[in-house]
């Protein structure tokens, strides 16, 4: 079993590299550092923003707005999905639409939803579901059709009901591809989320709100900051996705 | 014990639709299957033995003719009937316990009594220690007992086996074989077993029900009143194995014991 509890240390090498290089440009004068600050700058002032409260709770905010868009646009997505992919009527119906919808980039919906739900946290929260949205409903597509004929005539030997045949057959046997859609949908979420509060700005609050800030009073340490509190809360998401998914998917044999 | 099924099938027929002409698969088939009989149906492919199987089951209909369990017509899948595929069918995202519970999913009766008989069940196939393993962790053969015990779990009247054995190398056929024959002594139900191999429906039928291909027909039904375990190497044995190969003569070369006897003589003399 390839469970291993062990960090791998060759990640980081990059990372460090880079932070080194970065060091010594600054040090060495190399670069204006006034775009290019020095890491020593990003560390204090990271270190002062965590010592505020404002930090946290803008942290909290934004991932209440990420989770909850991406928890509706994931169920929305799941059930989508499954209807297109179960019923040939829906496909029929709905996947015309669905298909040419997912073209239009989602940032052009902005305009059109901060006209009708303004820039408060509804359109933020709607914007982020629509994000996670569409790759969810294509992972369920996919996974839907994949059911075998052979397993459905089992459900049928043993006399499934409905709903049976959703919950106990069709659901788990696609739940690989679900799960893929769903990864990439949470991805897609943070995207979203970081993106709406640079978009739809209202009350200022948010992490991506606090790389907004720093860009408004040219305070580019506060953007490095940023960036990087965003990068490490979609890392942490990313680990616990990952978990979650070869815990649901453990009946798979392991990849060779 | 289960209670065992008598099952009456009274000439059907049954044909598609290929491309606008009719094609018949099955002619007038009439077949009487006592309560705790073991049926071998031998033919080549094209023979409509599937077909026969899978109405026998309820997974397709359209037909003309009768089909009667206990005397009831049947309609559609019932827990009454179970079925074993060539390919085990088992859900991968199951374990071992849960796939055969799966065939308890819609039985009346409590959760306890149901894990019991589940737990009954993968004893009786041989898996005991396996219960919490994933389809992916087994072997055809033992994915295919998997597949035995929960088609016998709701302890139906009737099995099913469709070419069961198919998909597995010789030696696990041959020890399945022995499995199935084993259980089936156990559970005392009736079964109806298709298979290409002769030599298994010999070994494991009461009767062998020979079909012929284009359009499906019996073309004969030979006795096996041979006792169990039985040997595959008896003379016996071999006699009746030997006479049933005889009938796909016009489709194999096969000298039969009357022409060997007859061979053997010759040589003698």
């Amino acid at each position: 079993m390839s469970d291993k509890q062990t960090f791998d240390w060759r990640g980081l090498v990059l990372p460090v590299a880079f932070v080194a290089l970065w060091y010594a440009l600054t040090s060495l004068h190399l670069v204006n550092t006034k775009l290019i600050v020095p890491p020593a700058g990003v560390l204090i002032t990271g270190w002062k923003e965590l010592a505020d409260l404002n930090f946290y709770l803008g942290v909290a905010l934004s991932l209440w707005r990420d989770l909850s868009g991406f928890a509706i646009g994931a169920l929305a997505g799941v059930a989508v999905g499954t209807l297109i992919g179960v019923s040939r009527l829906a496909d029929k119906l709905i996947g015309p639409t669905f298909h040419t919808a997912r073209q239009i980039s989602l940032f052009a919906w902005l305009p059109l939803l901060s006209a009708l739900l303004g820039t408060g946290d509804g359109a933020k929260v709607i914007f982020i579901a629509f994000s996670a949205f569409y790759p969810v409903v294509l992972g369920t597509l996919e996974g839907v059709r994949g059911v075998t004929a052979g397993h459905a005539e089992v459900a049928r030997v043993y006399g499934f009901n409905r709903a049976q045949v959703l919950f106990k057959l069709v659901l788990p046997a696609a739940s690989p591809q679900i799960l893929s859609g769903v990864r990439l949908g949470l991805i897609y979420a943070w995207l979203a989320t970081i993106g709406a509060e640079f978009l739809l700005v209202n009350d200022g609050q948010g992490l991506g709100n606090i790389v907004f800030k720093g860009r408004n009073a040219f305070n580019v340490e506060l953007i490095v900051f940023g960036l990087l509190a965003i990068g490490l809360v979609g890392n942490v998401f990313n680990r616990i996705a990952t978990r979650a998914e070869a815990h649901l998917l453990r009946w798979r044999p392991p990849a060779p | 014990m289960p209670q065992a099924g008598t099952i009456d099938i009274k000439n059907l027929n049954k044909q598609y639709d290929v491309k606008g002409k009719a094609l018949k698969v099955l002619d007038n088939i009439s077949l009487s299957i006592k309560p705790g009989e073991f049926i071998s149906i031998v033919g080549s492919s094209g023979c409509g033995k599937s077909t026969l199987l899978r109405l026998l089951i309820g997974l397709e209909s359209g037909y003309e003719g009768e089909i009667l369990l206990d005397g009831q017509r049947i309609q559609g899948t019932s827990l009454d009937r179970g079925i074993v595929f060539q390919e085990h069918r088992l859900f991968p995202w199951l374990t071992v316990e849960q796939n055969v519970g799966l065939g308890l999913l819609n039985a009346p009766g409590t959760q306890a009594a149901k894990d019991k008989s589940v737990q009954e069940h993968i004893s009786l196939v041989g898996l005991k220690g396996f219960e919490k393993a994933y389809p992916y962790q087994l072997s055809g053969g033992m994915s295919q007992r998997v597949a035995i015990a929960r088609a016998l779990v709701n302890r139906p009247e009737v099995l099913l086996l469709d070419e069961p054995f198919g998909a597995l190398d010789a030696l696990t056929r041959t020890r399945l074989q022995q499995e199935l024959q084993r259980i089936w002594q156990a559970e005392g139900i009736t079964a109806v077993l298709v298979t290409h191999d002769v030599e298994e429906a010999v070994y494991l039928g009461d009767r062998v029900v020979v079909m012929q291909p284009r359009p499906g027909r019996i073309q004969r039904i030979v006795d096996v009143p041979l006792a169990r375990p039985r040997d595959r190497v008896a003379a016996d044995f071999v006699a009746i194995k030997d006479d049933v190969l005889s009938e796909f003569s016009h489709e194999i070369n096969h000298a039969t014991v009357a022409e060997r006897l007859e061979r053997a003589n010759a040589l003698a003399a």
